[in-house]
């Protein structure tokens, strides 16, 4: 199945083919804080085409989570705009938003009152339309879908390891199909195990679903096993964004630091292994 | 959205009776009331048995999603009609769903004998409770000694910070409040005292129920919903995020830097707050005495002192020297017993204001009844 706009698979495209599915013009975020404002980002331009899958990348405090905020509609910028689907991204949060963008939160920001399955079945029941038992086995395909026991099902967000936190996380992202998923630091917290497998699911749903994928990352073996794309902030815009080889070509201080620091050399030295095996 | 609703068109050619899917099988078009209650009919129809001869075409869909994949699996009884027209994309989706498609474990149900267990864990939970409080009320005497001991490692910087926090800025809400009961009090009382001629004796009565009683439990019962479930919250919190740990590891006492110096800032501040209100209560129903019945300030001030004995003054800050601890010590222990999830934290704050509450008036209960000879 080849990538399409949308995570539900359709015969007519839905969208125009060519229309980017995030679009950022221009963007400022400033942060006042008392006395000075600290500006983020100064006229930042991105755009994301269907069927890709984004890394942002950026040293600490560069604002890339405040960049998928930003996508997100959770902040306003001080200038510029940011479009998500073809609409303005402060439209975003309204009601059916679960069926436009998932959002995988770095600690996974679980409703810790509710069990997985609730978790999961929230915004369909939300809805208040469809029968319950329907989205309950919607909710548990979903739950199937991440790789997850069908037992754990009633379990409560407390009594989960790490990660089947970002699971069921990733799980409640999904539930409406959205087109867009955004992640923020997918694999942080996870052991190397848990998050090559995260690294795998997130590959295969991205390719089953034709899924538009945007992360934020810092793990440089993640980096290089999923992005078809990687953007890099630094000096408050995109210094370049492109595939792994073009953004490692380009000259500028973080990306020497950055890829090809001891770690990066490691990583990029698998990267070049697996090219030549494939 | 330009993207028309679901539909389902019976096929009306006699040699292949069949079913046309048509427009966006998605869960946000599929909730739709109108549509849905048109395509549950539809639905509903196909159950037929002469339906399972008929072709379902879903090659004319917009989009179809995992909830729509789920509504059609579930129309088809759980198995592949036998004629069925559709792309790739939506075979692999409906073989996704048909995969993954079984009954949701069963959440347990509470037998007699979990029922049976329940009240036994309660009966546990209430003597937990007793011996988490007598050990903290324990160590809180040990670190109290500790301090006398060496004052100089003291944590006075807590203290003073809890000091203003709790005492401090506690102080408008308790003056208003104490303000307005004088006045009601005073407006309720001169009512009945003027039916008997015994305006004077509004001193008398204001006096001793606002100093011995009111004053005391009033500004107690505020700061317990204050500062107790602050105290709770606080603690709680620390639990949620880890530092309670981390203190442990970095070798602080938890008792003596966090208990402590709430324990001694209430133990000064519930004190003074009492006098505080006391004194905006006798003022307010100074106020309406005079007003109502014409008794003077000047008369009140006289009598006052004749009225009331020291020792009540004596008893009033006693009570609130206990009041203040009790509210401290709740708190901490429902702070301690937070577990790292944000509704044990909603249940910890809520069950320690509800305590300390209870907690107060019960000791003041006590202590009406133990000095029941004292000042009156």
């Amino acid at each position: 199945m080849t990538p399409t706009a949308s995570a539900a698979v359709g015969t007519a495209p839905s969208a125009p083919a060519a229309a980017p599915v995030v679009q950022i013009d221009k963007l400022w975020s400033v942060f006042r804080t008392t006395g000075r404002d600290a500006v983020i980002h100064q006229d930042l331009d991105l755009t994301i085409e269907a069927g890709e899958m984004m890394s942002i990348v950026g040293g600490s405090g560069s604002g890339k989570t405040v960049l998928l905020r930003q996508i997100l509609g959770l902040e306003r910028p001080a200038r510029g705009q940011v479009t998500v689907l073809g609409r303005p991204a402060s439209e975003l949060s309204r009601e059916g938003a679960a069926s436009r963008v998932g959002m995988l939160f770095q600690q996974g920001a679980l409703f810790s009152a509710y069990t997985v399955l609730e978790n999961i079945a929230f915004a369909l029941k939300e809805l208040r339309t469809l029968p319950r038992a329907l989205i309950r086995e919607v909710a548990m395909v979903k739950l199937q879908m991440v790789g997850l026991e069908p037992s754990q099902a009633h379990k409560m967000p407390a009594e989960l390891s790490g990660g089947m936190v970002k699971r069921v996380a990733l799980a409640r992202a999904l539930v409406m199909d959205p087109p867009l998923l955004l992640l923020d630091e997918p694999t942080a917290g996870l052991d190397p195990d848990s998050a090559d497998t995260f690294c795998a699911l997130l590959r295969s749903l991205h390719q089953e679903l034709g899924l538009t994928v945007v992360m934020v990352t810092h793990d440089l073996d993640t980096l290089f096993e999923l992005s078809t794309r990687i953007a890099v902030v630094a000096d408050k815009h995109i210094i370049v964004s492109g595939s792994p080889r073009e953004v490692m070509a380009h000259d500028h201080p973080f990306i020497h630091d950055f890829f090809l620091g001891e770690r990066g050399q490691r990583a990029v030295a698998l990267l070049h292994d697996r090219t030549e095996a494939a | 959205m330009e993207e028309s609703s679901p539909r389902m068109t019976r096929q009306s050619a006699p040699a292949e009776p069949g079913l046309v899917l048509s427009g966006c099988w998605t869960a946000a078009r599929l909730a739709e009331p109108a549509a849905w209650s048109k395509l549950r009919a539809a639905l509903r129809a196909c159950a037929a048995p002469q339906a399972s001869q008929w072709t379902w075409d879903l090659r004319s869909l917009d989009r179809l999603d995992h909830t729509g994949a789920q509504i059609l699996w579930n129309a088809w009884g759980h198995k592949w009609p036998a004629n069925v027209l559709l792309l790739d994309a939506q075979r692999s989706m409906l073989d996704r769903v048909a995969k993954f498609s079984v009954p949701p474990p069963p959440s347990s149900r509470l037998s007699a004998w979990q029922v049976f267990l329940g009240i036994g864990a309660s009966v546990w939970l209430v003597l937990e409770h007793l011996r988490d409080g007598t050990r903290l009320l324990g160590q809180l005497l040990l670190d109290a000694l500790k301090l006398v001991r060496a004052p100089a490692k003291g944590p006075w910087r807590d203290v003073s910070g809890n000091l203003y926090r709790i005492g401090a800025t506690a102080m408008p809400i308790t003056a208003l409040l104490g303000f307005l009961i004088g006045v009601v009090l005073a407006y309720l009382m001169s009512l009945q005292l003027r039916q008997f001629g015994a305006d004077a004796f509004i001193v008398n009565i204001l006096g001793l129920s606002l100093i011995r009683e009111l004053g005391p439990v009033l500004a107690a019962i505020l700061v317990a919903g204050r500062s107790g479930s602050a105290i709770t919250a606080q603690i709680g919190v620390m639990r949620v995020t880890e530092e309670l740990d981390a203190m442990r590891v970095l070798g602080i006492a938890e008792g003596f830097r966090l208990v402590l110096p709430r324990a001694i800032a209430l133990a000064v501040a519930m004190p003074l707050l009492t006098v505080w209100t006391t004194m905006a209560a006798l003022s307010g129903g100074m106020l309406a005495a005079d007003l109502v019945m014409g008794v003077t300030p000047a008369y009140f001030f006289e009598a006052l002192p004749r009225a009331v004995q020291v020792s009540n003054l004596v008893l009033a800050l006693g009570k609130s020297v206990v009041f203040g601890l009790l509210i401290a010590v709740i708190g901490c222990h429902y702070g301690l017993r937070v577990k790292p999830n944000t509704e044990s934290l909603g249940r910890g704050t809520t069950a320690s204001v509800v305590t300390s509450t209870t907690m107060v008036i019960l000791a003041d209960a006590l202590f009406a009844v133990i000095f029941k000879d004292i000042g009156i």
